[in-house]
């Protein structure tokens, strides 16, 4: 089973030299630390490309902050640009890649990530247009709730983020993909077997 | 024609109605018009509804004007950062729009070069298109969102020059030119006013065509989140 740290790591290896990527909340951010030699420029849809690391004590910048509004570093590549420029390159496809947390993923590649009915509601930020535009949608999350039960459904239960947005599902147990029909296991995580996986996996398994 | 007011509250002489729509600037509360928002506050304008990304904090940015009930309604894409918010949502006092953040960025932006709606694939098949129009371009679905056309807009840049040319700073640009574009009447507050001529007009984030009223002043520039990390 995948830790934290191992489930970033494993997702950092689907980034591609090159790419203008985008990363969520949580384990996502994570991933920023394992792409290693790969020339990969980070999004901040709140309107950055170049996002460099957390400030040293006394350098924050209120200026400078990422989406989730946490103080942040330029780097030498940095672009700034509003808004509507963000998202006109998020909608526009040329973030190649977007990393995401998630509540719950269909095999239809469905995405539940913003709302539980009942529960005190923030809002879906930017994860709609993010689903919606970015070339590639990586999930990334626990396989199963905090009491037990798969979050990879054969259909969302939760208000929707996105409708058939996601390519490949990445959690402690595993990695998936979101073919025809169903998902496609691409591997298990180390020291799980398949019959483990697909037991903690509610979807169909193709 | 002189653009440049003495203060946030003598720029907002004439300009605020009760029942105003008014485009904000600022994400979280990084660029947001903290000196505007005062002075909305001391003038008591009631009833507004405000298109912002988000809500402010309690004691800060549009939070300031959900304490004294000023505020009808939201349009925004995030309020998690609000508990006043979030009380007077729950009883029912106060109304809310989501907008997926692109779409929200967009109906501004699209309000103010006079394009009243556009189409759009962010939130086909969730409950944001619910009640809105979807037609099929090249196979795929999209649906129809509206442009925002507010009746004032508050925004917070880095310099002006007396023309209103503006320059913003890093990310604390973010939703401020949308949201001036979009106003019938824009006032932005400034850190600074710097002679005409002294900006490079190859250099100017946002033409002074769109900011009618200017005012300098002191920011608090309040971080929400304060993250670090340590030194090597």
């Amino acid at each position: 089973m995948w830790d934290r740290n191992q489930m970033a790591a494993r997702a950092a290896d689907e980034l591609q030299d090159g790419w203008y990527v985008n990363l969520g909340i949580g384990i996502p951010t994570l991933v920023a630390n394992y792409v290693g030699d790969k020339d990969i420029t980070l999004q901040s849809e709140n309107g950055m490309l170049g996002m460099g690391p957390f400030p040293f004590e006394g350098d924050e910048d209120p200026d400078l902050i990422n989406a989730g509004k946490q103080t942040i570093t330029e780097l030498s590549r940095t672009a700034y640009f509003d808004s509507a420029t963000s998202f006109g390159m998020i909608r526009g496809g040329k973030i190649a890649a977007a990393i995401l947390g998630a509540m719950e993923v269909a095999e239809n590649g469905d995405l539940a990530n913003w709302m539980i009915p009942g529960k005190l509601v923030k809002g879906m930020g930017g994860a709609m247009d993010l689903v919606a535009g970015v070339g590639r949608v990586v999930v990334v999350m626990d396989h199963t709730n905090k009491y037990g039960k798969s979050k990879v459904l054969k259909a969302c239960t939760l208000p929707l983020t996105g409708k058939g947005v996601v390519d490949r599902i990445i959690t402690n147990l595993g990695v998936l993909d979101v073919v025809e029909g169903g998902l496609r296991i691409v591997e298990c995580a180390e020291g799980v077997t398949e019959n483990e996986l697909r037991a903690a996996t509610e979807a169909t398994i193709v | 024609m002189k653009k440049i007011y003495e203060s946030a509250e003598a720029a907002l002489v004439g300009v605020l109605q009760d029942g105003m729509l008014i485009a904000a600037g600022g994400f979280g509360l990084c660029g947001i018009p903290e000196l505007l928002l005062e002075g909305i506050k001391q003038a008591g304008t009631k009833e507004l509804t405000f298109a912002s990304n988000n809500a402010g904090v309690d004691d800060f940015g549009i939070g300031i004007l959900l304490q004294t009930r000023q505020v009808q309604k939201m349009i925004s894409s995030y309020v998690g950062e609000n508990a006043e918010f979030m009380r007077q949502y729950l009883s029912g006092e106060l109304a809310l729009e989501f907008n997926p953040q692109g779409t929200l960025a967009e109906r501004m932006r699209a309000g103010g070069c006079g394009i009243p709606g556009f189409y759009t694939k962010t939130g086909v098949g969730t409950v944001i298109a619910e009640g809105k129009e979807s037609k099929m371009f090249n196979g795929q679905e999209y649906i129809l969102e509206q442009g925002i056309f507010a009746d004032l807009s508050i925004v917070k840049a880095w310099k002006a020059d007396d023309t209103g040319n503006l320059i913003f700073r890093k990310t604390a640009r973010n939703f401020n030119p949308p949201a001036a574009m979009c106003g019938k009447i824009c006032i932005a507050e400034v850190e600074e006013i710097v002679p005409r001529g002294s900006l490079d007009p190859d250099m100017i984030h946002l033409p002074g065509i769109y900011v009618h009223r200017i005012v300098q002043g002191d920011h608090e520039k309040r971080i929400e989140q304060r993250t670090v990390r340590e030194r090597a």
